[in-house]
């Protein structure tokens, strides 16, 4: 689903983060082009 | 070496309306559209209705969180609920632009000669008016509606006009601009409040006070020093604090836990005897949300500052013990997703002194009133913790997984702090967290705080730091 794409990642710091997003999608074949992480308070 | 104790904690609300429109978001709303300015003061709430919502009478201490009852409140008054509570305040926006005007020592905030003197006399009539000096509101007299014709900013609008203005501190310097000013005044003076409040309620000596840490967020400096200066020693001057130094400490929103630690470790140390720490009011955070509210036809409940006030000494036999040996910290290793933060916070420290996830009766984390966030689409901040929390205590065999909700509810509490950042992480719970291990029941708890360091965009990662509160058993 996410093989050969461009991906936004956008964690939270109080649910997921964006690292670990990132991380889960290495394996996919994806590339992750932008990585942030939001607080929302 | 000393053990290091709470001694006291006190907090304090600000409510401010008037000043929403100060606020980071507000103002950049109204500067791309000034009709929002008429939305956001067509829902504004009264000063009864603030003192009656639920969760500002548990930030003042009369009623603790779990205790607050259903959601929602914004739509009733809690049935007792006063101004002055067993911590502190909250005081309405009268009062509070005179101390701003207290708080400013160079003449930069003007007031008419009504608003100076309606606001003096309440603080006159006020239980701190000895800490304030309101005779001195008199050198705050001038013409506000002249002084926003030279360039200075309205930070109180009447229907007659503008009755308070605040000039900028220097034309050129961009970190003496007058609303970076307003926020830094609106800090010191929360600030300010709480600290005395501490002092006033717990019968202590000003000059008992040997160190201010203050932990607010605002960056005090100028144009070669940005966030050099520091607001502890401006609200020790401000409380009558005379025999006190101080300094701050920036972190983020979790700036007030490492701020406790090292005012633990200097009692420990025996550098100081008596260590106060000080967070003052974020005016950037007001109505930070208030789109969600305008839009489910709820008041701009993000109406108040919040500031909260902690005196850390040597061991009286009585109050909460700081464990100095239990300390988590966030490390750079560490690694960022929500279970490896819980577990530097959380897990790592109690295994130093072989405690166990259920051995702690309160846990106070990011504490945000959810009736605040979720209408803006930011979820219920605290419960999202609290459940990492107890899905951590289930994968570590200490709960089974249908007791989580019964986890959440025994050593979680609904959020009640304003959304001011530092204040609502862990901070606005010490004055309920030193009753419950004097007191109450309770035994251990432990506060934590998590800042978003990637916001200022130096790093990726975030930072968080615990600590362990445990009753003293003389």
């Amino acid at each position: 689903m996410f093989a050969g794409k461009k991906i936004i990642v956008i964690g939270e710091r109080d649910g997921v983060a964006s690292p670990a997003i990132a991380a889960c999608l290495a394996a996919t074949g994806c590339e992750v082009v932008l990585m942030a992480t939001e607080c929302f308070v | 070496m000393a053990k290091p104790v709470l001694i006291a904690a006190a907090a304090a609300l600000a409510h401010a309306p008037g000043l929403i429109a100060l606020g980071s978001k507000p103002a950049r709303e109204i500067a791309r559209d000034p009709s929002v300015a008429a939305r956001i003061h067509a829902n504004l709430r009264g000063f009864d209705a603030a003192v009656g919502y639920a969760p500002n009478q548990a930030f003042i201490g009369s009623v603790h969180p779990r205790a607050m009852g259903p959601r929602p409140h914004f739509n009733r008054i809690l049935d007792g609920g006063q101004r002055f509570g067993p911590d502190g305040e909250i005081m309405p926006e009268t009062e509070f632009l005179g101390l701003m005007a207290l708080a400013d020592q160079f003449k930069l905030i003007r007031l008419s000669p009504q608003l100076a003197q309606s606001s003096a006399e309440a603080l006159m009539r006020h239980p701190l008016h000895d800490f304030f000096d309101p005779g001195k509101l008199r050198s705050a007299i001038g013409d506000p509606q002249v002084e926003v014709s030279r360039g200075a900013i309205p930070l109180h609008v009447t229907d007659t006009g503008i009755a308070g203005s605040l000039a900028a501190g220097h034309h050129e310097d961009t970190n003496l601009m007058a609303h970076v000013l307003a926020e830094n005044l609106a800090c010191k003076a929360s600030g300010a409040l709480a600290l005395a409040h501490l002092l006033k309620l717990h019968d202590l000596d000003p000059a008992s006070i040997d160190y201010v840490i203050g932990c607010s967020e605002e960056a005090v400096g100028d144009r070669y020093q940005r966030g050099g200066g520091n607001l502890g020693k401006a609200i020790a001057e401000m409380a009558g604090c005379v025999e006190a130094s101080g300094a701050d400490v920036k972190n983020f929103c979790a700036a007030p836990v490492p701020a406790i630690v090292i005012a633990a470790s200097l009692v420990a140390a025996g550098v100081f005897r008596r260590v106060a720490v000080v967070g003052g009011g974020s005016l950037p955070k007001l109505g930070m949300k208030f789109e969600g509210h305008l839009k489910n036809s709820m008041p701009i409940l993000e109406d108040s500052l919040g500031a909260v006030a902690a005196l850390i000494g040597e061991d009286d036999g009585r109050s909460p013990v700081i464990r100095l040996d239990a300390i988590g910290r966030h490390r750079v290793k560490s690694g960022s997703s929500a279970e490896a933060i819980m577990d530097a916070l959380v897990t790592a420290p109690l295994d130093q002194i072989g405690l166990k996830i259920t051995s702690i009766d309160d846990y106070a984390t990011e504490l945000h009133n959810p009736e605040l966030t979720e209408p803006q689409g930011s979820g219920n901040v605290p419960e999202r913790n609290y459940r990492m929390l107890a899905a951590m205590a289930v994968r570590q065999k200490l709960i089974a997984r249908e007791e989580i909700g019964r986890f959440v509810a025994d050593h979680g509490m609904p959020g009640f702090a304003p959304t001011q950042g530092h204040v609502a992480s862990a901070f606005c719970y010490l004055a309920h967290a030193r009753r419950g291990l004097t007191d109450g029941g309770a035994d251990r708890i432990m506060m934590m705080a998590k800042g978003s360091l990637f916001l200022g965009m130096m790093t990726g990662q975030s930072d968080g730091m615990s600590f362990i509160l445990e009753r003293n058993r003389g």
